[in-house]
């Protein structure tokens, strides 16, 4: 055991914990925040295993960004403030599939790296994943930043009531 | 440095994810489950980065940006859809969404169905434009 699976340990420990507390909690603005707390753990994971760019990646876009949108939606959805109880379905199927997978997963992975130690490559810094995106993983990225915008685009017309269905009859009505 | 100790968080992760999505009714508490589901499979691609020396060095660490970006994206639609839902329906309990219904039925019934939370869509409505 060395410091870094010490550490791991620990930041594994947290993000499960919270990860718990997400799917189990009856609040829901709390369950929101429990979410950051598991995905902050996984930055900390990310910059025990030396990918730096990845990790400050992961606390801009989803600690700053998805969670925040996460809240919006709770609050315009007019959710309650307050334990309710009707956020859940009945459990064994749940249950029976998370744990199968979870514990199925778990069994694998341990079956297949057992207790071996492996050294940390050289950190994954701006400067060298910058490198590799622009060198080798180019076309992937723009078809990336393609999908993003159509994703952006797509959400404003469907949260646009006056486009889509009967457009002239809408706007009539409007002005 | 043991990788097993981030797989096995992952492998547990993911189990709580497809836990979340299969018990929750709220649809945003779905979402975040699916959120729990991805970030698995980022911290397996970050792990798998330090195990496995490829070709392209830091292929996985590549890959997990790439599905950030996409989370990014499916959340972003996926809270549209939400918010779309609610403004129909005036609830977001996934397992009240009637499936066999046709579509045309459903702009016909939004006033009836929706009543009180009328004043939603129109502030919507006023920041879109």
């Amino acid at each position: 055991m060395t410091g870094a699976d010490v550490l791991l340990l620990a930041l594994g420990a947290v993000a499960v914990g919270s990860g718990v507390l997400v799917v189990t909690t009856k609040h829901l603005v709390r369950a929101g925040l429990y979410l950051v707390v598991c995905l902050g753990a996984l930055a900390g994971d990310y910059l025990v295993l030396t990918a730096e760019l990845v990790a400050w990646v992961q606390v801009l876009i989803y600690v700053g960004a998805v969670v925040v949108l996460l809240l919006f939606a709770v609050m315009l959805t007019r959710a309650p403030i307050g334990a309710s109880d009707d956020l859940d379905r009945p459990g064994w199927p749940a249950g029976l599939i998370g744990g199968g997978a979870g514990l199925g997963l778990a069994a694998l992975l341990v079956d297949a790296y057992r207790w071996t130690a492996v050294d940390l490559p050289e950190a994954g810094t701006a400067e060298r994943l910058g490198g590799e995106i622009f060198r080798g993983w180019v076309l992937p990225f723009e078809v990336l930043s393609v999908l993003l915008l159509a994703a952006l685009v797509g959400a404003v017309v469907l949260s646009r009531p006056d486009i889509g269905r009967t457009a002239p009859a809408r706007g009539t009505e409007a002005r | 440095m043991r990788p097993v100790i981030p797989y096995v968080t992952a492998a547990l992760l993911f189990g709580l994810g497809a836990y979340g999505v299969l018990r929750r009714r709220n649809a945003v508490l779905v979402l975040m489950a699916v959120e729990l589901m991805l970030n698995a499979v980022n911290l397996i691609l970050v792990t798998a980065d330090t195990t496995v020396r490829a070709a392209l060095p830091h292929g996985g660490q590549v890959f997990a940006l790439f599905v950030i970006v996409l989370a990014a994206a499916e959340v972003g639609v996926g809270l549209a859809i939400v918010l779309q839902l609610y403004r129909l329906r005036a609830t977001v309990a996934v397992d009240e969404v009637p499936l066999a219904e046709p579509p045309a039925v459903v702009p016909a019934e939004v006033p009836a169905t929706v009543g009180g939370p009328a004043d939603p869509r129109d502030t919507d409505g006023r920041e879109a434009r």
